[in-house]
C-alpha cells in the first residue's frame, strides 16, 4: 500500500485516497469553440507515460481536498505532492 | 512407546514432554519441539503422500517451508480442517490429528497410481491436447473428472469458526528472517535505539543455527549464542520479536504483510486468542535475511520416499534427533552435503557412499569426511533408484558414462547447492543480477528501502553471514536516522562449504523419454516435460512454466525454478540470463483468506445504513431489500400477502387515498454561498439563476461526455442556499464530482458543499389525501395549492420540530416530502401515520414506489440509463437550458451523433404478459439469426391500477415508432409489444396539481 503525502494532512496510507486521473488537464474555458476532435482530445486522450506522471488525488477519507502528485509509474515513488493551482515541479534526478 | 529412529541425545526436542498424535488413524508418539515431519521420521514413517498427477508415493523432501511433497490435512474438528499443510511446518501438539491426501482407498495402495503406468499418455500440456472434444464435454465431464483425480486436499464445508485479527505496526527496521544474518541485523539495528521488528516463520528463531552442530560463535555453541542473542533482544523495549510469523509479501512503499500463526501449535487454544493475526507493517527500512533453499538433484526416480535434501536430512538429525534412515547414500554436487554425511555418520547412520558430481573434491568438509573413512565416489551421479514405498537402493555411475553399480540404501540425501531466496527483494521490484560464479541470481540494486543480508545475498560462510547481518542492520538503522554504535565482530569457527553446486538435469545415460527425473515434485513435472515444451516451440520461461506447470504449485517452485531454468537454458542452448526468470509473487507461502478478511465477515462484512424509521418498518413486518449499503423497506405485507398482492394494495392506496414512504436514503447536499446558483448552473443542465426562493426544480446532471449521471429535485431555500437531492446510490459520487469541479476547475466560485444525507429524515406522503393528512400537524406553512403549488419548498414546523416541506411527487399524485432532523424522524413518522389513519394512509415500500413512478414514465438512473443515455433519449430535452453558455456535458450534446434519429429513445410498452427486464426487442422474430436488437426492456411491472402489465424500454428511433408493434423473443416464444408513450397514467398531470 502506497504512502501518500497529502499537502494538507501529511503522510497517510493509500486507502484514505482516491485517484483522480491525469493532472493539469484544464477544462477548456469555452468548450463550444472546440472542434469535435479537440473536445475528444480533452475528454479521452491521456499521456499514460512510463515514468513520471502528474496525477490528481483526493484525500477522500481525510480532509476531502484534491491535490496533485508526480509519481513514477514504474516505481510508484512520489517525487512530490502539491496543491491545486501550483505548477508541476520540475523532475529532479532519476527515480 | 518408542521412537525407533530417535537418537538418545541431542537436538532441540524436549524428551521429558512426550506428545501423542495420529496420522491416518494410527497413533504415534513424538516430543515437544518436534514437527509432524520430524516425529513421523523418528517413528520410521516416510510415506506421507501421493503425488498430484501420477499418484506416486512421496515422503519428505525438505524440512521447512520449501517442502513440496509432504502435504497433509490437520484436523481439530469437522470445521477446523486445514488441508495442504506442509508436515515440515506443523508443530506437534498433544492429540494432533493429521491425514494424508490425494489417495484412495489408502496411502499404501492408491488406485490412482495407475496414472503412473499410463504416464506415457500424460505428456506436458496433455490437458490441452487431449480434452478437446466434443465441445462442451470439458465443463461437464473432463474437468470434474480431472479435478477428482488430481488435486490435493479437501476444504471443509463448514464456515471457519476461528477468529482472525489484523493490526498495523510501524518500525524503523523490519528484519525478515532470524537466522544468523537476521539475528545479527536485529542486534545491530536495535543497538542504535531504532524500533526493530524481527519476524521469522519458524516456531523458534535461529534459522540454520538451530541445526548447527559444528560451529561456535564467540566461543559458544550456536545454540547457546542464539539463546543469548534472543535474550538480549527480548529485553529491549525497542524490539518486537515475532516467531511463527511469515513476511509473505512486500506491497509498495515498504508496506509488508506478515502472517502470525497464534494458536495452530497449541493443543487447547485459549478461545480468546485469534487463530492468526495479520500484521501490516510500514517499515522505514527492511532487512531481508531470508536465507537460501537447497536444490534437489534432478536424476531418474529422484522422488521416492527416503530421498530428501541433504540439508533436510542434516536438520532432522541435529535439530530433532530423528534419524531419516539407517543406511544413507549422499548424492551431491557441492560441499554442503558433506555436513549431512558427517552428522548422519555421527548419529550412527551408515554412510554407504558419497556420490559427488565433481571430479576433484577438496576442502574442509570433504576432508573431514575422508578423515572418518567415508567412501567418496568422485565424478559420479545417481542414474536410477528402486523401492516402491521407500527407496531401497540406487545405481551410481560415472557422470561421463559407463556401467553403474548398485548401492543398497534407505536414505538418499541430495544437494545441488543453495538458491538464495529473492522473494521479498523481487517483490519490492529490486533488480536481480545473475552471478556466473555461483550460477545463482543475486539481489541487485533495490528500488525501495530494502537490503538483503546473508545467504539470500549469496553470502555463505558463517562468519561472513554474521558480519553481513551486522553491516545490514547498522546501515538500515542509519538510513532510518539513527547513529550507529561501534561495529561488532565475533570470533567464529565453522566448517564452511566452498561455493559450488549444480542446476539442471544430471546425465544418466538412459532413454530420456522413459525416465522420470522430477523437477517440480508437487506438480509432477519432470525434466523431459520441460525439454518437450522447448521442442514444441516454447521459448519464454514464463510460457514453459505455464505449459508444464513447473513452479505453479503451492510451493511456487521454491525447490524447482532454478533447475527448470537451467534445463530450458540447456535445451535452447542459450545462457541462463537470456532465458530470464519467472516473477516472484506474493504470498511467499500459502496464506489463509481468514487474515485478509479479519473481522470483516458476517454482520461486520460491510457497514449497514438504516434510517430512523427502519425499526418502525421492521415492526410492521416490512420485507427489506439492499440498496447499496442501505436497508430499505421493499413492501409491507398484511397477513399472508405475497409481494405482488402487497404491492398492488399499496399502489391502489396511493392512487385512491394516501401512502407514506420512507425516502430518507435520498442523497442530500446543501450548496451554500454567494455563487451557489452559478455553481449549479455549471453542474446541471438546468438554469437556476431565476429559480425563486421557495421553488424546486427537477435537475439533470451529465458527465462531460453528455450522458446522464444523476437526477434529483433541487429546492432553493434562500438566495444563497440550495437543498440538492440525488439518487440514493449516486449521493457519494455526485458530491465527489461537485467537489472536483469546485476545487479544481472553478476555485473562484464562492460556495460550499455539505453532505446532509444523514441529517434529514424524509417522510413522503403521497396521494389525493396527502394534504388532508399533514395539514393538522403543520405549523407556519399555508398548504393551500395557490400558496404552495407543486414543486415548491417551505420552511416551517411539524409537531414543533423544524421542517423543510417539499411539495414534490415521484408518484404522479399530490405529494409532500417532510424533511425533519433525523433524530425526530421516527416521532414525526408515527404522528403522520396516526393522523393519516382517518384517511386510509398506507405505508408503501420501494417496490410500489417503482411501479408508481413507472406508471408516470419517471426514470430511475441506472435502470433507464446505463452510461450511454443522453437526456433527449429519455425525453428530458426540456430540462436543458439551451441559452446557457456552458454546463458540464453541453459540448458533447452538440455532437452530430446526439441528433442521430436511430438513437435509442425511451418508450412505453404494452404487452399481454409481463416482460422480463433486460429482454431484447426485435422487429421480426422469425427473421434469420442473428436478429438485430432494436433495444431492450428497462423496467417492467404489473400495474394493479391500470390492470395490465406495463414496461419502459429503450428502442432505436422509439419516439417515431409509437404505435408500432415489435417483438420480445423469449425461450417460450416471441411476445408482441406495442410501443406507446411512457406516461401510462394521468398523462395531463392534473393529479399533481390537486
Amino acid at each position: 500500500m502506497l504512502l501518500i503525502r497529502c499537502p494538507y494532512c501529511g503522510e497517510r496510507p493509500e486507502v484514505e485516497f482516491r485517484h483522480g486521473g491525469e493532472a493539469h488537464i484544464a477544462r477548456p474555458a469555452d468548450p463550444a469553440t472546440l472542434t469535435d476532435e479537440e473536445w475528444a482530445d480533452f475528454l479521452y486522450m491521456r499521456s499514460n507515460p512510463r515514468g513520471l506522471h502528474a496525477e490528481r488525488w483526493r484525500h477522500v477519507h481525510g480532509c476531502g481536498r484534491f491535490f496533485n502528485a508526480v509519481r513514477h509509474t514504474v516505481t510508484d515513488k512520489f517525487l512530490a505532492t502539491y496543491k491545486v493551482g501550483e505548477p508541476r515541479p520540475a523532475p529532479e534526478g532519476e527515480l | 512407546m518408542s521412537n525407533p529412529f530417535r537418537l538418545a541425545l541431542g537436538g532441540r526436542i524436549d524428551r521429558k514432554r512426550p506428545l501423542s498424535f495420529s496420522f491416518d488413524g494410527k497413533s504415534f508418539q513424538g516430543y515437544a519441539g518436534d514437527t509432524l515431519a520430524s516425529a513421523l521420521i523418528a517413528n520410521g514413517v516416510h510415506l506421507v503422500g501421493r503425488s498430484f498427477k501420477y499418484h506416486r508415493p512421496r515422503g519428505f523432501l525438505a524440512a521447512g517451508s520449501d517442502e513440496p511433497n509432504a502435504m497433509v490435512a490437520v484436523k481439530r474438528d469437522t470445521a477446523r480442517v486445514t488441508p495442504n499443510t506442509r508436515a515440515t511446518g506443523v508443530e506437534l501438539y498433544d492429540g494432533l490429528t493429521a491425514e494424508s491426501q490425494n489417495r484412495w482407498p489408502s496411502l499404501a495402495f492408491d488406485a490412482g497410481a495407475v496414472n503412473d503406468l499410463l504416464s506415457p499418455f500424460f505428456p506436458a500440456g496433455f490437458y490441452y491436447k487431449t480434452f478437446m472434444w466434443p465441445a462442451g464435454a470439458w465443463k461437464r465431464f473432463y474437468e470434474p473428472k480431472i479435478r477428482a483425480m488430481a488435486g490435493l486436499g479437501v476444504a471443509p464445508k463448514e464456515a471457519d469458526p476461528d477468529r482472525y485479527l489484523q493490526r498495523h505496526a510501524h518500525c524503523d527496521v523490519l528484519v525478515v528472517g532470524a537466522g544468523p544474518a537476521g539475528l545479527a541485523a536485529a542486534l545491530a539495528a536495535s543497538d542504535t535505539g531504532a524500533r526493530v521488528i524481527l519476524a521469522d516463520e519458524q516456531s523458534e528463531m535461529g534459522g540454520s543455527l538451530l541445526a548447527d552442530d559444528q560451529g561456535t560463535i564467540d566461543g559458544k555453541p550456536a545454540g547457546a549464542w542464539i539463546a543469548e542473542a534472543l535474550a538480549l533482544l527480548g529485553q529491549r523495549d525497542n524490539v518486537t520479536l515475532l516467531a511463527r510469523t511469515t513476511a509473505f509479501g512486500f506491497y509498495g512503499h515498504n508496506h509488508l504483510g506478515l502472517c502470525e500463526r497464534v494458536t495452530d501449535h497449541l493443543a487447547a487454544p485459549d478461545p480468546k486468542l485469534p487463530r492468526e493475526r495479520l500484521w501490516q507493517v510500514r517499515a522505514k527500512q527492511v532487512v531481508a535475511a531470508a536465507g537460501a533453499i537447497e536444490r534437489p538433484l534432478v536424476f531418474p526416480d529422484n522422488d521416492r520416499p527416503g530421498i530428501m535434501l541433504a540439508d533436510a536430512a542434516h536438520c532432522f538429525v541435529t535439530r530433532y534427533g530423528a534419524k531419516p534412515g539407517s543406511r544413507a547414500l549422499i548424492a551431491t554436487a557441492g560441499d554442503d552435503a558433506y555436513r549431512a554425511a558427517l552428522a548422519l555418520h555421527a548419529a550412527g547412520v551408515e554412510i554407504a557412499a558419497i556420490a559427488d558430481l565433481r571430479e576433484t573434491v577438496t576442502g574442509p568438509l570433504p576432508e573431514a569426511a575422508r578423515a572418518l573413512g567415508l567412501k567418496i565416489l568422485t565424478g559420479s551421479v545417481v542414474t536410477g533408484t528402486r523401492g516402491r514405498l521407500r527407496v531401497s537402493g540406487a545405481t551410481v555411475a560415472p557422470a561421463k558414462g559407463g556401467a553403474g553399480s548398485d548401492i543398497a540404501c534407505d536414505l538418499i540425501a541430495m544437494s545441488g547447492g543453495f538458491t538464495p531466496s529473492l522473494h521479498l527483494h523481487s517483490q519490492a521490484r529490486g533488480k536481480l543480477v545473475f552471478d556466473a560464479a555461483s550460477g545463482n541470481y543475486l539481489p541487485g540494486e533495490s528500488l525501495y528501502a530494502l537490503r538483503s543480508a546473508g545467504a539470500c545475498k549469496g553470502v555463505t560462510a558463517l562468519a561472513d553471514v554474521l558480519a553481513d547481518g551486522f553491516v545490514a542492520g547498522t546501515a538500515a538503522a542509519e538510513a532510518a536516522g539513527f547513529a550507529a554504535g561501534s561495529p561488532r565482530s565475533l570470533a567464529v569457527s565453522a566448517l564452511d562449504a566452498r561455493p559450488g553446486g549444480f542446476a539442471g538435469a544430471l546425465p544418466h545415460g538412459r532413454d530420456p523419454n522413459k525416465v522420470k527425473a522430477f523437477v517440480d515434485f508437487q506438480n509432477d513435472a519432470c525434466a523431459k516435460d520441460i525439454v518437450l515444451a522447448t521442442r514444441e516451440g516454447f521459448r519464454s520461461i514464463e510460457h514453459v512454466k505455464r505449459y508444464t506447470t513447473t513452479g505453479m504449485a503451492t510451493d511456487q517452485g521454491k525447490t524447482s525454478n532454478i533447475n527448470a531454468l537451467n534445463i530450458v537454458s540447456a535445451a535452447l542452448e542459450r545462457p541462463v540470463p537470456e532465458v530470464g526468470l519467472t516473477t516472484f509473487r506474493p504470498p511467499y507461502t500459502p496464506t489463509t483468506f481468514g487474515i485478509f478478511a479479519g473481522t470483516a465477515r458476517g454482520d461486520l462484512f460491510e457497514p449497514v445504513r438504516r434510517t430512523p424509521i427502519d425499526p418502525w418498518a421492521a415492526g410492521q413486518g416490512a420485507v427489506f431489500e439492499d440498496v447499496g449499503q442501505w436497508k430499505r423497506a421493499r413492501y409491507f405485507p398484511v397477513g399472508s400477502e405475497d409481494m405482488e398482492a402487497a404491492v398492488a394494495r399499496e399502489c391502489r392506496a396511493v392512487r385512491s387515498a394516501a401512502g407514506i414512504f420512507d425516502a430518507t436514503t435520498l442523497g442530500k447536499i446543501e450548496v451554500v454561498g454567494p455563487d451557489a446558483a452559478e455553481f449549479l448552473n455549471r453542474i446541471y443542465t438546468n438554469a437556476w439563476t431565476k429559480l425563486e426562493v421557495g421553488r424546486c426544480r427537477y435537475g439533470v446532471m451529465l458527465r462531460e461526455d453528455g450522458f446522464l449521471l444523476d437526477d434529483g429535485v433541487v429546492g432553493r431555500i434562500a438566495a444563497d442556499r440550495f437543498h440538492v437531492t440525488t439518487t440514493t446510490g449516486g449521493a457519494a459520487a455526485v458530491l465527489h464530482r461537485m467537489e472536483d469541479y469546485l476545487q479544481t476547475e472553478w476555485p473562484d466560485l464562492d460556495c460550499w458543499l455539505t453532505s446532509q444525507t444523514e441529517e434529514w429524515a424524509v417522510i413522503a406522503v403521497q396521494g389525493p389525501k396527502a394534504r388532508a393528512v399533514i395539514e393538522p400537524l403543520v405549523e407556519d406553512i399555508d398548504l393551500d395549492p395557490e400558496a404552495m403549488p407543486h414543486m415548491s419548498v417551505r420552511l416551517g414546523k411539524i409537531l414543533g420540530v423544524p421542517m423543510r416541506l417539499f411539495r414534490v411527487s415521484f408518484t404522479g399524485e399530490l405529494g409532500f416530502e417532510i424533511n425533519v432532523p433525523s433524530s425526530y424522524g421516527r416521532k414525526v413518522w408515527e404522528a403522520v401515520f396516526a393522523a393519516g389513519q382517518a384517511h386510509g394512509i398506507t405505508p408503501y415500500g420501494t417496490e410500489a414506489m417503482h411501479v408508481l413512478r413507472a406508471e408516470k414514465g419517471y426514470i430511475i438512473v441506472g435502470q433507464e440509463t446505463d452510461g450511454t443515455v443522453a437526456p433527449d433519449d429519455l425525453g428530458l430535452g426540456w430540462a436543458i437550458a439551451k441559452a446557457k453558455k456552458d454546463f458540464v456535458g453541453k459540448r458533447s450534446l452538440a455532437r452530430a451523433e446526439m441528433r442521430n434519429p436511430t438513437r435509442k429513445q425511451m418508450v412505453g410498452l404494452e404487452s399481454a404478459v409481463l416482460l422480463e427486464e433486460g429482454a431484447q426487442i426485435v422487429a421480426d422474430p422469425t427473421a434469420p439469426l442473428p436478429l438485430t436488437a432494436l433495444g431492450h426492456v428497462t423496467s417492467s411491472y404489473h400495474s394493479a391500477v391500470l390492470g395490465k402489465p406495463i414496461a419502459l424500454a429503450l428502442v432505436s428511433g422509439g419516439r417515431a415508432r409509437l404505435g408500432e408493434t415489435l417483438h420480445v423473443p423469449m425461450p417460450g416464444g416471441a411476445i408482441a409489444v406495442k410501443l406507446v408513450s411512457p406516461v401510462f397514467y394521468d398523462p395531463e398531470g392534473v393529479r399533481l396539481d390537486a
